[in-house]
């Protein structure tokens, strides 16, 4: 559904914008020749005829050919995606890894100095646009101390030996220009996730069941971290499944400041040039990778949560 | 011979942002062993946290500010955090009001019982599952062994008090402490979890104390009873006597008020005028008087003590 | 009857914003920014906007406090020679005229939507809410880059620039519409059943006076607590749309497009250019986000429950 909606968006923008004829024979054309080649192209067709003809070429993956490269778009955003998806894999799991203690003990010590820290920096961290992180990030570890690299992603080793996913994950170098793009890109959410988990949690140790559980003799650290945990964690792995969508949209200012390879830099680029074709092409990629995320998170909350489970196989 | 429970002039505040507010003042009574104490008031008496200070376990801001509870001759309300949590769930079990709040929805009830044993022993996983699966027996749950592997949610509400009853046995208590336990239910299966409960203490000589605001239950199963009002007992005794003959204007209203006891078919009921005092604006002098039809000009002033009526009971009441 | 202001003044609203020092503070701060971008022609030392003011020749001057900083321009010059405080009170000025009319707009149009969801129901509220969630589910960052540079192809560079504020404003208030018409759904669902509706239904007044003049007041303040995120929000998707070319033009720069023009100079030395706007940014959104933490806390009555 939201495909098809995302799909229809796409086409009409391609449609009214997008100049399919200069896209192929160049500017110096009589309207007469641009008359025939519409024709031929099919053009003059209806609306929804052309729709439905765009929707079949991108249902057999093929999106036109991209302005910049003279490539196929699938093939220029596959060669991009790598990039982009190590950003934000290496981006999730820093959020995962710090928001969770941290959130975690803000629930549990509320009156806690450190706490009182956690909080203070989570609200500043929210005030602080990624672009003003990522430039201060540089500035500090780049220019002023020189530890990291600022841009680009340095070594990178193609995996498959296809040509496609060239990791930066392999190599020292490569990990180096890694960490300043994935922690600038982490620190947009990670502050929304601390408090996220904090009042989730704090949420979730009013409740009966974990009142049951003192009277029941447990171990503290039990309660926290069994009890507690597994039923704070249920909205908080839904909230993330909807935000992996808009790490992607943040990529694209990581990247510009860090020029940074991917799909968010390409789609800026192809922004830039009114490469149309490879704008949308980008668009629908982008939206499927929404709906594959929200899948998978669907499936995994199931796993955690029975009572999704139990409905769902009936 | 020292009592299995024996509280003191428990006194309980709630720290709140404008002071302090004492929400049980000077509650004193005693437990043996395999005797079941009924502990009877209108919500907001005191009776709830009463009965979550003996295992301190009070929701915050509330704490114990005067007093002494004394546990097989311990006194547990000195007890650390550590100490204290050796003797919850395992000498003194408790059960809550609300079987579908109780039991954590994302864990098996297999999980939830097994976990309570460990807490408490060096046990083994299959030990522990034998020890649950005999407890379910006990609690007349069919099909105990398919029980362990389901969740909360799989199980209707007097499953899972039955199941909330079985955990609480696990490790064979001295002591129940049962919190409106029926109150959740629907009518029929109030009447099973009351004679299980009942039946349970009288078999394996636990004591009971049973937190209800209804002096129809705690007629029928207990033997002693304590009426609160604001924060303070004002009737303590042998519920036979108790209940046959009230001492204390609010106890005999309240047990006016019930159907089939004192009042005979075809006689009015009896209602009590006027409402409970909130904790911030209880009256000064007996906190009853202002619905009291006894009322003299001593009540508002000076605040009646616990004394002995004879046949056993004592009471609170300038009057009497 | 006492008036409304001594009600107020009695409030447990008003005594709880005298005892936290934090809302005080960041409340103060807010009017204070508001009056410097209020007042911006009359107090800054020039106007940026005039080219006449301009030299060339006093490009990335440093503050004062440093070697070779000019006592005219306290915190020296950006790359194209305007006094950095000048152009910072002028940016701040566009940041937030375009963050309220942003909100502005999508309060109206997430109000209208939202109310005839919540209120009519049935279908128009399933299609409404489908709306809202597949708009929900895109990034609106995404959203506002892609309608930005669709705009900017449409119009062409240079009309885009011209027309930048307005098309700022509608492209910000359109990408985030259903924060507040979900907001208001759901508290028209809540208060729709209950008997002050019945009652105005029942003397006979029309749906449309019942939401406005009933149901509406009583959604006031959820609306006061997105509201004020809401604004920090569209800031910051200002100064992002901006930072990516998207937004004001360097010419008539917002704080975000002065981030930019000195994020190409950050690595010849001339810092200032991009810390002054950026601190100043981080400053404003931060009063606003510390106010709508306490406004929630204060006017979420779940949480005070607690």
């Amino acid at each position: 559904m939201v495909m098809l909606i995302i799909s229809l968006i796409g086409f009409s923008i391609k449609r009214n914008i997008g100049d399919p004829i200069r896209d192929l024979v160049g500017e110096r054309v009589t309207p007469e020749e641009r008359a025939v080649i519409a024709d031929k192209l099919g053009l003059n067709d209806p609306f929804f005829k052309q729709y439905t003809r765009f929707v079949k070429n991108v249902l057999h993956g093929d999106f036109g050919t991209s302005l910049i490269y003279r490539k196929p778009c699938l093939e220029v955003i596959l060669k991009h995606a790598p990039a982009t998806i190590e950003l934000v894999l290496g981006a999730a799991l820093i959020i995962i890894f710090i928001s969770l203690p941290l959130g975690v003990f803000a629930a549990l010590k509320p009156k806690h100095l450190f706490s009182k820290c956690i909080m203070g920096f989570s609200t500043l961290g929210v005030s602080i646009p990624v672009f003003l992180t990522a430039i201060m990030f540089i500035y500090l570890f780049s220019v002023t101390l020189g530890w990291l690299p600022s841009y680009g992603r340095g070594e990178t080793v193609d995996l498959f030996n296809n040509g496609y996913w060239n990791s930066g994950l392999l190599t020292i170098d490569g990990l180096k220009h890694l960490v300043l793009p994935c922690v600038s890109l982490a620190s947009i959410m990670l502050p929304l996730y601390i408090r996220l988990i904090r009042s989730e949690m704090m949420e979730v140790l009013e409740t009966e069941y974990i009142k049951y559980a003192w009277a029941k003799g447990l171990a503290p650290t039990r309660i926290w971290l069994v009890h507690a945990f597994k039923n704070t964690l249920l909205p908080v792995v839904t909230v993330f499944g909807l935000q992996i969508g808009i790490m992607f949209a943040f990529t694209i200012l990581t990247e510009t400041v860090f020029q940074w390879q991917g799909m968010g830099f390409m789609f800026l680029e192809a922004i830039q040039r009114a490469d149309i074709s490879l704008l949308i092409a980008y668009l629908v990629v982008v939206a499927s990778v929404f709906v594959l995320v929200n899948t998978v998170v669907d499936i995994f909350y199931g796993f955690i949560n029975p009572t999704v489970r139990i409905s769902g196989t009936k | 011979m020292s009592h299995l429970l024996d509280i003191q002039d428990l006194e309980v505040k709630f720290a709140l942002r404008t002071g302090d507010i004492t929400a049980i003042d000077g509650v004193s009574f005693v437990l043996d062993r395999g005797e079941k104490l009924g502990l009877v008031g209108e919500s907001g008496a005191g009776k709830s946290v009463t009965g979550f200070s003996i295992i301190n376990l009070i929701s915050k801001p509330g704490y114990i500010s005067k007093g002494k509870i004394c546990f097989e001759g311990n006194e547990i309300s000195s007890y650390s955090d550590e100490q204290m949590r050796k003797i919850r769930g395992n000498r003194i079990s408790m059960i809550f009001q609300d079987p579908m709040m109780t039991l954590n929805p994302v864990f098996t009830i297999g999980f939830q019982m097994i976990e309570t044993l460990q807490a408490h022993q060096k046990i083994s996983k299959s030990d522990a599952r034998e020890i649950a699966l005999e407890k379910l027996k006990k609690v007349h749950i069919p099909s105990p062994e398919q029980r362990l592997s389901q969740y909360p949610h799989e199980l209707s509400g007097g499953m899972r008090q039955r199941i909330i009853i079985a955990i609480s046995l696990l490790t064979d208590p001295a002591i129940i402490i049962a919190d409106e336990p029926t109150t959740a239910l629907d009518v029929t299966i109030q009447a099973e979890i009351m004679d299980l409960l009942q039946e349970l203490c009288e078999s394996d000589n636990m004591a009971l104390i049973l937190i209800t605001h209804d002096l129809g239950v705690v007629s029928q199963v207990t033997e002693k009873i304590a009426v609160m009002y604001a924060g303070k007992i004002i009737e303590y005794g042998s519920t036979d006597q108790v209940v046959k003959h009230p001492v204390h204007p609010y106890t005999e209203g309240l047990i006016k008020s019930i159907p089939g006891t004192v009042i005979k078919p075809g006689e009015d009921l009896v209602q009590i005028p006027g409402m409970m005092p909130t904790l911030t604006n209880i009256p000064p002098g007996c906190a009853f008087n202002p619905r009291c039809y006894l009322k003299g000009a001593i009540c508002t002033t000076q605040t009646p003590e616990l004394k002995d009526v004879g046949n056993g009971v004592s009471a609170a009441c300038h009057m009497k | 009857m006492k008036s409304s202001f001594q009600k107020f003044k009695e409030s447990y609203f008003l005594y709880s914003f005298r005892q936290d020092k934090v809302a005080m503070a960041s409340f103060t701060a807010i009017i204070i920014f508001i009056l410097l971008a209020l007042t911006a022609p009359w107090i800054a030392p020039m106007n940026p906007y005039d080219a006449n003011n301009i030299d060339i020749m006093n490009a990335e001057i440093p503050p004062s406090w440093n070697e070779g900083g000019e006592k005219n321009f306290p915190i020296g010059t950006d790359n194209m020679g305007r006094d950095m405080l000048s152009t910072m009170l002028y940016g701040l000025r566009t940041s937030i005229m375009i963050g309220i009319g942003a909100v502005s707009l999508q309060a109206l149009i997430g109000i209208f939507m939202g109310l005839s969801a919540g209120y009519f129901g049935g279908k128009t509220d399933a299609v409404l809410m489908r709306i809202a969630d597949i708009q929900f589910s895109f990034p609106y960052l995404m959203l506002a880059i892609l309608v930005g540079a669709i705009f900017k192809m449409v119009f062409g560079i240079g009309r885009y620039e011209q027309l930048a504020v307005p098309l700022l404003i509608l492209i910000i208030g359109f990408a985030e519409w259903p924060m507040y018409a979900r907001t208001i759904r759901a508290s028209v669902m809540r208060e729709k059943n209950k008997e002050y509706v019945e009652a105005a239904k029942v003397i006979g007044l029309s749906n449309r006076v019942i939401m406005v003049r009933h149901v509406l007041p009583n959604s006031l303040t959820s609306l006061m607590v997105i509201s004020t995120i809401q604004i920090a929000n569209a800031v910051m998707s200002e100064a992002a749309l901006s930072f990516l070319g998207l937004g004001m033009p360097v010419t008539m720069p917002s704080l975000g497009s002065l981030i930019r023009s000195g994020f190409d100079y950050i690595f010849s030395g001339s810092w200032w250019i991009t810390v002054f706007p950026g601190i100043l940014l981080i400053l404003f959104v931060l009063a606003i986000n510390l106010l709508g933490d306490w406004l929630r806390d204060v006017l979420n009555p779940k949480l005070y429950k607690g």
